[in-house]
């Protein structure tokens, strides 16, 4: 819409069909942000994996340098490189993150389906269980969780998996309740088909986009969640290469001017993030009718 | 269906809904600490220290933080005197929670509304800005800082800004709401206030993005109407388009978002507190969580529930004061 009501404001002319792409390929352009996106985050992953040793390595002669060229991030006060340090956290993080995000939407999706399918009372009991995990701060829930679980990787991977697939399962509830007066269900529902039969063949593949989606939109939200609760100190333990333990450690170094030990971690968490997050938005830019032309 | 048979009206409904809900969260907290394989104990003492001690004294302790009991009988009790008032003591304050949760509390309504309402009003008029100017230099602008800022976690902006502000320009206190070795009651309003702004302003400045984001969208939607085509092509400016036509339309979802984004700032506030050592609510349920004290735990868990809650029923009321249309059809029944 947005561009062809413009010009036709500037031109003050009643034109209805205006070019809308003046860039040349739509489809193409977010393909490529797209795979962009996964390699800078799969570099990341893998990075982090080769350098997880090099991580834990302590080196007293060369502690707490200022980011130079053999030490791009610094050094922290044990001497382990901050880089090392910072992508093998991210490595963890983005494996938390996928691990609870993908659990999380298939939470999301067997609640709406229950939701959808099982009759007012599922209908209705599923409705309050969203209510009630939406009613509390995440961050208070995630704690109660990650407490519950005895922290760890285990437990952090758990508390983001069990708390994200509210709003997820809202909207799959909403298409599958459309979908499932299609013609195409109704048909096979008269010709016999159970109930299972119906759910895999004509509803999941209807509303897998929309699942995957929410899923991937749901990524940057794990990640900063898990490193927000291990910074808390109910996440990774202290010895694991993570994100929020290196975050938790800088704040005690804050007024002794070692600004690397935060800032560049921390850098480095927002980038993976966004990535995430483009690929979410550049996903469902392709799903919409509308912004896919745009 | 049953409402022409059973008038009930609307707050007796929400009454119980809030009674519910806080009774089912009440439950769940239980259930998460009975689960928890940290033992309170010796979590508080270190092992050391819980190595020395005599059996009798083990007992003792284990007496006084309740871990002898099972989890259902504890619940029972819990239940029992909360309903008169008495939420407990809380283990690691030494005072009861009541107590502990009213003073935490009130400092982080502090905190959390200056937040909220800077939030608020700061999201709404970028979020104008970007949305009337689509595809501009302002909204570029707008959009990219927004999308950055929220892929960004609260307690690193929370670091970046202490150091930047506390540290290296000294403009504001290095954490703690008062200054070390200072009796808190003493503390002025003035005093208290300068240890409020920074913290305030990285929770409004987490917020911001998504609400300046989503009255983006609801702007271009706005303006995208029938109606406001029609009123431009009567003659009328951008400008008044937008105050005419466009705000009454944008602030009934701008509302809806603000209310929803308490939980939010709820969640925020305790990362914030914890790096700027502020004395609210979620340093309090950090403290509560790390050290197992189950009771303060329960109470945070409630307070926070009944706050998102009492957030989303002003949203309610305020949409029936904005729109008529609503507002009939409360009166109508």
């Amino acid at each position: 819409m947005g561009r062809g009501t413009e010009d036709c404001r500037a031109n003050s002319m009643p034109l209805l069909h205006a070019p809308q792409a003046s860039r040349g390929g739509n489809r193409r352009r977010v393909l490529v942000g797209i795979v962009a996106a996964v390699v800078f985050l799969a570099a990341v992953f893998v990075a982090g994996r080769l350098l997880w040793d090099a991580a834990l390595a302590t080196n007293f002669g060369e502690k707490n340098l200022a980011p130079c060229a053999a030490h791009l991030f610094g050094t922290d006060w044990m001497g382990r490189d901050m880089l090392a340090r910072t992508l093998a956290g991210l490595s963890t993080s983005v494996f938390v993150g996928l691990l609870s995000a993908g659990c999380s939407a298939i939470i999301a999706l067997a609640l709406a389906v229950v939701a959808a399918l099982g009759g007012r009372a599922a209908d209705a009991a599923v409705s309050w269980l969203t209510d009630l995990m939406m009613g509390i701060p995440h961050i208070v829930l995630l704690i109660l969780v990650s407490y519950a679980l005895g922290r760890g990787f285990w437990g952090v991977t758990i508390a983001v998996a069990t708390t994200h697939w509210g709003s997820l399962a809202r909207v799959l509830r909403a298409e599958i309740l459309q979908v499932k007066d299609a013609p195409h269900v109704k048909l096979a529902q008269a010709a016999g088909a159970t109930r299972m039969q119906l759910v895999v063949r004509h509803i999941l593949p209807a509303v897998l986009p929309q699942l995957i989606v929410g899923a991937v939109l749901a990524f940057p939200h794990a990640i900063l969640h898990e490193a927000s609760i291990t910074f808390l100190g109910f996440g990774l333990s202290a010895d694991e290469p993570a994100i929020g333990v290196i975050l938790s450690e800088a704040m005690q170094y804050l007024s002794t001017g070692e600004w690397w030990l935060a800032v560049l971690p921390g850098a480095a968490l927002v980038a993976v993030v966004a990535a995430f997050d483009r690929i979410g938005s550049l996903l469902r830019s392709l799903l919409g009718s509308k912004s896919v032309q745009e | 269906m049953g409402k022409k048979r059973l008038h009930i009206p609307r707050w007796v409904a929400e009454l119980a809904r809030l009674v519910l809900l806080l009774v089912a969260t009440s439950m769940v907290t239980f259930v998460l600490v009975g689960l928890s394989p940290v033992d309170p104990v010796r979590q508080n003492l270190g092992q050391a220290t819980y190595a020395q001690m005599s059996d009798a004294q083990r007992e003792q302790l284990a007496a006084y933080w309740g871990t002898d009991t099972p989890i259902v009988t504890r619940y029972l009790r819990w239940a029992a005197s909360a309903l008169t008032g008495d939420f407990g003591q809380s283990l690691r304050f030494g005072r009861p929670v009541a107590e502990v949760v009213g003073e935490r509390f009130a400092n982080s309504a502090a905190l959390m509304l200056t937040a909220w309402a800077l939030a608020g009003v700061l999201g709404l008029a970028l979020g104008v800005i970007a949305g009337s100017r689509r595809g501009g230099l302002a909204d570029r602008a707008i959009s990219s800082a927004s999308y950055l800022l929220s892929s960004t976690p609260t307690f690193w902006l929370g670091l970046v800004a202490l150091m930047v502000f506390a540290v290296w320009l000294r403009w504001a206190p290095f954490g703690f709401s008062v200054p070390l070795g200072v009796d808190a009651a003493q503390v002025g309003w003035a005093q208290k206030l300068r240890h409020l702004v920074l913290p305030a302003l990285v929770l409004a400045v987490a917020n911001t993005p998504s609400i300046a984001l989503h009255t983006r969208e609801k702007t271009i939607e706005v303006l995208a109407s029938d109606y406001v085509r029609f009123a431009e092509s009567r003659g009328e400016t951008r400008a008044q388009v937008l105050r005419r036509h466009g705000l009454r339309n944008l602030v009934l979802p701008a509302i809806t978002i603000e209310c929803a984004s308490l939980s939010e700032v709820f969640g925020g506030s305790v990362l914030v507190e914890q790096v700027f050592s502020y004395p609210g609510l979620g340093q309090a349920a950090v403290t509560a969580g790390l050290g197992g004290d189950a009771p303060l735990l329960v109470a945070i868990a409630l307070a926070s529930a009944a706050f998102v809650f009492v957030g989303n029923a002003v949203a309610n009321v305020l949409y029936t004061v904005i729109d008529p249309r609503l507002r009939k059809g409360v009166r109508r029944g």
